[in-house]
């Protein structure tokens, strides 16, 4: 294996609403951020993760590319997930052995449409889709299968907005209060704010990493694990998908000072909590998470951009990231740093 | 530049539909839902999948050929409630997502649960589908589960043809012309109304036919919240009336006072229908109503 690290990561302040921007637009300048950063113009190697629903586009990541600098050709992928599989596939990319650098990025503007029925078209076409199961019901299902305290969920959207509020690049979102549901037993308060972002981050190995940055935020392990789609072959309470996931990228070899957990609701929390085998010592989304800006297909991307900025700033030596796709927490890559 | 900001709507959409093939399995389980059975496939490890996949999702090894059918009943294990349905939505009320194991299966059908609340959707109810009536080999065939039936409403009604004769009629023939007939037994010194041929304490004859007023006193009376069709309206009160010179209460209807501050020792007078649509019954007294005479102390 080379050794891979995180060099630099740019995100958008995430808004709640469309500014108006064109995709490219809001691409642009975390692309210009991450190049100033690393002063690298050229990258061996581009993948974006972004989803042609949320736009109602057939390759709209192709326009996308214009925030680039795309001539002369460049070696470019795209995966129709978050970002953070766009960085996987660029990890393994690196591995190849014949480049040195790669440039990720992940952006979605969920303000375009009804996310809550845009995602019903990931279902599948035959038992679940025609039903027009949507977003917010199949998590409610398995928030019913958890069955987690009330005052438990409550204290994860408190603590996620607060630190949200405290994060110049989350939304500002006020204290929870009130009770109304959503899909009973999911509040409206547990529902992650529709948001629109993009975030980019550049790898490179070895010691084009540590010219690049004097604390490089190194990847130790990384692996993704999926479990089947339809939701009645799975034990929802459970995530044995991150388990296996978080197992392979070795997350219980050393302590983990800090987890950023792609938790969109209050009770993934919970359940990624478990399946990482994290201890409560282990400081859970301090930028705020998903429940304080959910920019989707960009947002496990902020994650892993979230837990190298700990290692970048030295304020953690040992950090984790998690990102989910799939309904109810259906695929998990777990990605383990350090210093 | 504008100072509006430019908005346009756009949608995407596959006009007829969207046509996809199935595949041997998937068709085998919606071909099945057309004759309104529930299939599920055979693992080669025995389970049996529901909806069927082509593979095991625990082993990734193809699925045998052999199809079992299931349910049609299930078990609910977990369900999330939808007070606003989307339009997208099988249901136009309110209803549940569940997960319903169905009898045979060893995995989970999801589909919508028809149901007046969530708490009567608890982890382990039971639920039948209710069936599409003209089914097509799509899952929308069954149009949603509802709960077991455990309660059916029997309706009762017999019709009976009744004569009266004896002291009920004369005391009904007194009815028709607005006097109340009572009875007094001399030996007990008592006044029985309506009207009786024998003493219900001593058993004696009783002779004495005697009129009495339309005037008396509650005794004792109930507020009654369900609705009677010989009543005015909901909530009625009916009390015991100690009609003057009687010893024994009459049930009767109390009118023209609200519910709650009819009382003991309240002094009522029958309010009788107009003299042109008088009949021999108790029809004939609309109610009691108050007089406004002062309350009187019941002993």
């Amino acid at each position: 294996m080379r050794d891979v690290a995180i060099v630099a990561f740019a995100q958008t302040r995430h808004t709640d609403h469309d500014t108006g921007l064109a995709e490219h637009e809001l691409i642009h300048p975390v692309i210009s951020e991450v190049k100033e950063l690393t002063g690298l113009k050229r990258f061996g190697f581009t993948c974006s993760g972004s989803c042609d629903y949320l736009a109602g586009a057939p390759f709209s990541f192709v326009s996308a590319l214009d925030a680039l600098a795309a001539w002369p050709p460049i070696s470019e992928s795209h995966v129709e997930m978050d970002g953070a599989w766009a960085l996987y596939e660029a990890w393994v990319r690196l591995q190849h052995g014949d480049i040195d650098s790669a440039l990720v990025y992940g952006f979605g503007k969920s303000s375009l449409g009804d996310l809550r029925t845009i995602m019903t078209l990931q279902l599948d076409p035959y038992y679940l889709a025609p039903l027009g199961l949507d977003q917010l019901s199949y998590a409610a299902l398995q928030a019913a299968a958890v069955g987690a305290d009330r005052q438990e969920l409550d204290e994860i959207v408190r603590r996620s907005r607060a630190d949200g509020r405290s994060n110049p690049y989350a939304l500002d979102l006020p204290e929870p209060d009130g009770d109304d549901f959503a899909v009973q037993p999911l509040r409206k308060t547990d529902v992650p704010p529709i948001t629109d972002g993009a975030a980019a981050i550049v790898l490179a190995t070895g010691d084009l990493a540590g010219r690049l940055h004097p604390n490089p935020a190194w990847i130790r392990g990384i692996a993704h694990r999926t479990e089947p789609h339809y939701l009645g072959l799975r034990e929802l309470a459970r995530s044995a998908s991150a388990a296996d996931a978080a197992r392979a990228a070795g997350v219980t070899k050393g302590p983990v000072e800090v987890a950023e957990l792609h938790a969109q609701f209050p009770h993934e929390e919970i359940i990624l909590r478990q399946a990482l085998e994290l201890g409560g010592d282990t400081v859970i989304n301090p930028s705020g998470g998903p429940l304080a800006a959910n920019p989707v297909m960009a947002a496990g991307l902020v994650r892993i951009g979230e837990a190298a900025r700990r290692i970048h700033d030295g304020t953690a030596s040992r950090t984790v990231a998690h990102a989910a796709s799939g309904p109810c927490l259906q695929q998990n890559l777990v990605t383990v740093l350090e210093a | 530049m504008p100072s509006d900001p430019l908005v346009a709507q756009h949608v995407l959409e596959f006009p007829g539909g969207y046509t996809r093939t199935t595949g041997p399995v998937i068709g085998r389980f919606l071909s099945e839902l057309r004759a309104r059975r529930i299939v599920g496939v055979r693992t080669a490890e025995g389970r049996v999948l529901v909806p069927p996949l082509e593979y095991d999702p625990a082993t990734g090894e193809p699925v045998t050929g052999e199809y079992v059918e299931v349910g049609p009943a299930g078990t609910i294990t977990t369900s999330a409630w939808v007070d606003e349905p989307l339009d997208s939505h099988p249901l136009d009320r309110p209803f549940a997502w569940a997960l319903i194991r169905l009898d045979g299966a060893d995995t989970d059908l999801l589909h919508a649960v028809e149901a007046d609340n969530p708490k009567a959707l608890a982890a382990g109810t039971r639920v039948w589908p209710v069936w599409r009536d003209r089914p097509t080999g799509h899952i929308t065939d069954i149009s949603c589960f509802a709960p077991e039936v455990t309660k059916i409403v029997s309706s009762v009604r017999a019709e009976y043809r009744l004569q009266v004769g004896g002291a009920l009629r004369v005391f009904l023939e007194g009815v028709e012309r607005g006097v109340l007939l009572g009875s007094r037994c001399e030996q007990c010194e008592k006044v029985y109304v309506p009207l009786r041929l024998a003493c219900p304490e001593c058993g004696n004859t009783l002779p004495d036919t005697l009129e009495l007023p339309d005037t008396g006193t509650i005794t004792t009376f109930a507020i009654n919240n369900l609705p009677d069709p010989r009543a005015p309206e909901v909530p009625f009160v009916s009390a015991y009336i100690l009609l003057d010179g009687a010893d024994i209460p009459m049930i009767a209807l109390i009118g023209d006072v609200p519910a709650h501050e009819v009382r003991q020792g309240m002094r009522v007078r029958a309010v009788w229908v107009p003299e042109s649509e008088r009949t021999a019954s108790m029809a004939n007294i609309r109610w009691f109503a108050p007089t406004g005479e002062p309350d009187v102390e019941l002993a």
